[in-house]
């Protein structure tokens, strides 16, 4: 396979220092092979704190049932689904960086895409709390496999788009999983040789597989990496657009549009990206990997923020438009009187989602804050807070009003159980995040090896006499080498 | 297995590794393998390997989950159980595209990958010999098998010409084996130069 990626010298080197092959694996194990820091330990801490609250918020509602939330007759669906579509729109960014980023060769993602992959991953998991401990039986959460049973055979609904989800989500986490895991491999084993201690020994060997780094084995790799890439593109597409399928195929006014694939694809990414920058800009610091995690990163993470939050505010003012144009009374109700006028009891969480999502990412028109880590920071969480309330303003304002208004629903406030659960599944997110981090390369030290040859500070320096002498001279120089040429003399 | 001898060298970049891989070639040595720490394109070409047709495997199990979920949901539907959804077909295919999707995606995915461990060796406890253990880290590794024709002292000085550093000969397994990386009796690497 020809190397299909050129990298412009007039970039900016995407590995910075004078970084050898070595020195790669050095920086990058070495968090590994430290004792972690006090901050790992304060962290992973209170992530396992908020993760046995959740725990025992999810206890109180398996005992007592799902009457312990503050669902009712037209809210069925509340903070639980909210927080699912939230959770599955974080864990979309992982796979557009390994997966759509390596088809568009793009160099720069492979500063971040291990640890994007894995927040894929821990995102996926957390999402998929939600409609399991939703049953309320979860004993029974076996009910939605398809298989032969005594019940009839009662098979599943092929035609609903929950079971949709059902496939589609479990799909999007196994496929995730074993594209970062078979990345991991020859990361696993670098650290494997290098290991020391007899646990790490045991610990890397089992997970390794006994990776030797063959040729051949490589060339297998590549050819895996590729076509996982491949499926995983339109993958990562589909699953949001099927998550939006649980709305959109239903009856229900401001929930059935036809925008809402793209919509929520883009807000996925939007979101996904968000949560990313967070990660990062706390991990580069902490694990000290700033010249992996370069500010080029940061930046470019930010211009897709600005670009997927502008088409999330476009989605919004088209759905808006629409709902006035169409002239349909309920889809209009839910949209004039449910969202947009400001006093209805959820009007706030209408604005606070345009302000969030639309408004504020604008500032990063701005190369200035887009290279600026605390706006960048802020903005990550200002926009992770937007998106929920996106899933917030979606599902609880379409429902809370329905056709019947003596069935109009009191305010709807979470109570400590569901909090719980919400902050729960943050204990797990952490948590699987702080261990990966300590026992795991964060970034894909074979993948930085490679681009090092093109995109490392010193190459870039090697190639900067070339960019300083002007065309014409750097052009007469290299005719002078074709006059000798064996084709010049025919 | 069969246990072997082989002559272990490294190269400290790419371009040296090439060129080496070159002219051990057109020298008319084997070579056994090249470890590399990272993916090196066109390596495989230059070594003489043919491409691997772990692509057509994938489009084999991607096809076998379409057909799996289409004639799955089919008979389900239409001869296992047949429910009335608001009068709608029975044979509903534009409802059925996203689960056929998602199971193609997973049948080839996981396929491959499985196919991936299985032609590679891959798996926990599976154990190898390690010709150099920094082949993971930054050096390039060729090793090439000595057999009863072959002179071991000359494809050392050989390796020693072609710009190879590190040479020695190491007596090891050539397959894999049942172990663990803390427990093995066999020394990683060992070098009997």
């Amino acid at each position: 396979m020809a190397s299909l990626r050129y990298e412009s010298q007039v970039r900016p080197a995407l590995v910075e220092g004078q970084k050898g092959y070595h020195e790669v694996t050095e920086d990058i194990v070495r968090p590994i092979e430290a004792t972690p820091s006090r901050a790992w330990w304060i962290g992973f801490l209170i992530s396992v704190g908020l993760l046995i609250f959740g725990i025992i918020s999810v206890t109180h509602e398996v005992i007592f049932g799902v009457g312990q939330w503050n669902l009712n007759r037209t809210i069925g669906w509340g903070w639980d689904i909210t927080n699912f579509v939230w959770w599955v729109g974080i864990g979309h960014a992982g796979t557009l960086i390994s997966a759509i980023l390596l088809l568009f060769r793009q160099g720069w993602r492979t500063g971040v895409n291990r640890a994007a992959e894995a927040m894929t991953i821990f995102a996926v998991m957390c999402a998929g709390q939600f409609p399991i401990w939703h049953m309320g039986r979860v004993w029974m959460a076996f009910f939605v496999m398809p298989y032969p049973n005594t019940r009839g055979p009662l098979w599943v609904n092929f035609n609903s788009p929950l079971l949709w989800d059902v496939f589609a989500i479990s799909t999007y986490f196994t496929v995730s999983l074993l594209f970062w895991y078979s990345g991991l491999l020859p990361d696993l084993a670098t650290v494997r040789d290098r290991a020391k201690l007899k646990w790490r020994k045991m610990f890397y060997g089992l997970t390794s597989f006994g990776w030797t780094g063959s040729a051949k084995h490589w060339q297998r790799h590549e050819a895996l990496s590729l076509v996982l890439a491949g499926l995983s593109t339109p993958l990562v597409l589909s699953v949001h657009t099927i998550v939006s399928f649980d709305f959109a195929t239903s009856v229900i006014p401001g929930w059935h549009t036809t925008i809402f694939p793209p919509y929520f694809v883009a807000g996925a990414i939007f979101s996904g990206f968000a949560m990313v920058q967070t990660l990062l800009l706390v991990t580069r610091k902490v694990l000290s990997l700033e010249e992996y995690i370069t500010l080029e990163h940061i930046e470019v993470m930010n211009k897709v923020i600005v670009l997927t939050g502008s088409i999330v505010g476009v989605a919004y003012l088209t759905e808006l438009f629409i709902a006035w144009y169409g002239q349909n009374p309920f889809e209009n109700w839910a949209f004039m009187q449910n969202r947009v006028n400001i006093f209805s009891p959820y009007g706030w969480s209408y604005y606070l989602m345009m302000g969030c999502n639309v408004l504020s990412p604008q500032i990063f028109w701005f190369k200035k804050m887009r290279r600026n880590l605390t706006v960048t920071f802020f903005m990550s969480v200002i926009v992770n807070i937007g998106m929920w309330f996106e899933r917030f303003v979606i599902i609880v304002t379409s429902i809370y009003r329905d056709y019947l208004p003596s069935s109009w629903s009191t305010y709807y406030r979470p109570t400590i159980w569901e909090i719980g659960f919400y902050m729960g599944t943050f204990g797990l997110f952490f948590t699987c995040y702080f261990l990966f981090s300590k026992f795991f390369p964060v970034i894909a030290i074979a993948e930085i090896k490679h681009i090092l040859k093109k995109s490392g500070a010193i190459y870039k320096e090697k190639m900067d006499g070339i960019e300083k002498v002007s065309v014409e001279e750097f052009a007469s120089e290299h005719a002078h080498v074709h006059e000798h040429a064996p084709h010049a003399a025919h | 297995m069969a246990v072997k001898k082989f002559v272990v060298g490294y190269f400290e970049d790419e371009p040296e590794l090439f060129a080496g891989v070159k002219k051990i070639r057109s020298a008319g040595y084997k070579i056994h393998d090249v470890y590399t720490p990272m993916p090196i394109h066109g390596l495989d070409k230059a070594m003489g390997l043919r491409d691997t047709s772990l692509h057509t495997a994938g489009f084999i199990y991607g096809i076998t989950g379409t057909t799996t979920a289409l004639s799955g949901i089919g008979w389900i539907f239409n001869s296992d159980w047949p429910i009335n959804f608001g009068g709608k077909s029975h044979f509903d295919l534009p409802a059925w595209i996203p689960i056929t999707f998602e199971l193609t995606v997973l049948f080839s995915a996981v396929g491959m990958v499985m196919t991936f461990c299985y032609l590679c060796n891959l798996a926990p406890f599976v154990r190898k010999h390690h010709f150099n253990l920094r082949s993971t880290d930054d050096q390039f590794t060729v090793v090439l098998e000595l057999t009863a024709k072959s002179n071991e002292g000359e494809i050392q000085a050989f390796l020693a010409s072609i710009g190879a550093k590190g040479i020695n000969t190491q007596v090891a397994e050539s397959g894999w084996w049942l172990g663990r990386y803390d427990k093995d009796k066999t020394p990683i690497g060992t070098s009997l130069a």
